[in-house]
């Protein structure tokens, strides 16, 4: 039998989603495109970010939205030291958990640092904007660290 | 000050996946064959199930299937759907007629286009044949059939569907 011929190609498979925001991801999403963060909060008083569209403990829609801080502080992190394509960092950065000033929980995105060495959990950072916001949550380019004591 | 804008309802969240496929020996012969017009499948040794596109083994005994055998490219309608909503980047018109085509000389179906037919009327048994493109525009793909259309040959029952030889009726 002959040898066959080595064949290979590449190919693209796409999922081209569009979604509905809801009323409540459509809040936060629509304030990130105005440059600002908001919140809700739930029964127990907390504010949650983002915003959640249920009541963790009663599960009773929530709508009372809160804007926070576009400061907050550094959690807990994972360093990527090889970004991947689909990163929204194409250096080397890490995946951050941040708790925004007036929240309760953290959220999580990227952080951008000089190295692994500059980032120490509790740092605080600050939102730095995407030059041009469309209502998405990459309107949050990433976080960068703020100069200072962390707190 | 820009004009306020609408609040955000929607958000486009497209998922990309990136593949590099290369075929194993099996599909590569196959592969070769379909450029030269010819459909083929693998006989499973144990078994004896014809495979179309072969994968180099036989799912149901987990040997090697190594023979080729030519099928023909007359077929039978092993069940079917009717597309009536466009797929994006999909260049066919609805409605159309997607159906699993079982070739004579094999044990299972692959999917393929229908076509020159009346859709309400394609029913499971229905004896079809490929229409190739011109030889010059063959490559390594299930494109050099341009679709399938019915042939004026008897229902197959349900229960001999994926069991007729590479003869088809005839035999
Ligand atoms: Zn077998």
């Amino acid at each position: 039998m002959a040898a066959a011929e080595l064949l290979s190609q590449e190919f693209e498979l796409g999922f081209t989603y569009t979604r509905s925001t809801g009323p409540v991801v459509g809040k936060f999403l629509t304030g990130l495109r105005d440059g600002k963060v908001y919140g809700v909060r739930g029964s127990d008083g907390r504010v949650l970010v983002p915003p959640a569209e249920y009541d963790p403990v009663t599960a009773a829609p929530l709508t009372d939205f809160v804007e926070v801080g576009q400061e907050g502080r550094l959690l807990s992190w994972c360093w990527v030291s090889e970004p991947r394509e689909a990163h929204l960092l194409q250096q080397p950065f890490a995946w951050a958990m941040v708790q925004l000033d007036g929240a309760d929980v953290p959220m999580i995105h990227c952080l951008e640092a000089p190295s692994a060495e500059a980032v120490t959990t509790g740092a605080r950072v600050s939102i730095s904007w995407a030059d041009e916001r469309q209502g998405f949550i990459t309107d949050i380019r990433c976080f960068t660290l703020l100069q200072g004591a962390a707190s | 000050m820009s004009e306020p804008q609408a609040d955000v309802t929607v958000v486009k969240s497209p998922v990309y996946l990136k593949y590099r496929f290369t075929a194993g020996s099996a599909p590569a012969r196959f592969l070769g064959r379909l450029k030269e017009g010819v459909l083929t499948g693998q006989r499973c040794p144990r078994c004896s199930n014809v495979y179309i596109p072969a994968r180099g083994s036989c799912p149901a005994c987990g040997v090697p299937t190594e023979k080729e055998v030519v099928l023909s490219d007359k077929g039978t309608v092993q069940s079917f759907t009717i597309v009536s909503i466009p797929i994006p980047g999909n260049p066919i018109e609805p409605p159309y007629i997607v159906a699993n085509i079982v070739p004579d000389g094999a044990n299972i179906s692959f999917i393929h286009l229908l076509s020159e037919c009346v859709n309400e009327e394609v029913h499971i048994g229905q004896r079809v044949q490929a229409l190739w493109k011109p030889a010059a525009e063959w490559g390594y793909s299930m494109d050099n059939i341009r679709y399938f259309r019915p042939l004026d040959e008897p229902d197959v029952a349900v229960d001999r569907i994926g069991k007729l030889p590479v003869t088809g009726l005839e035999s």
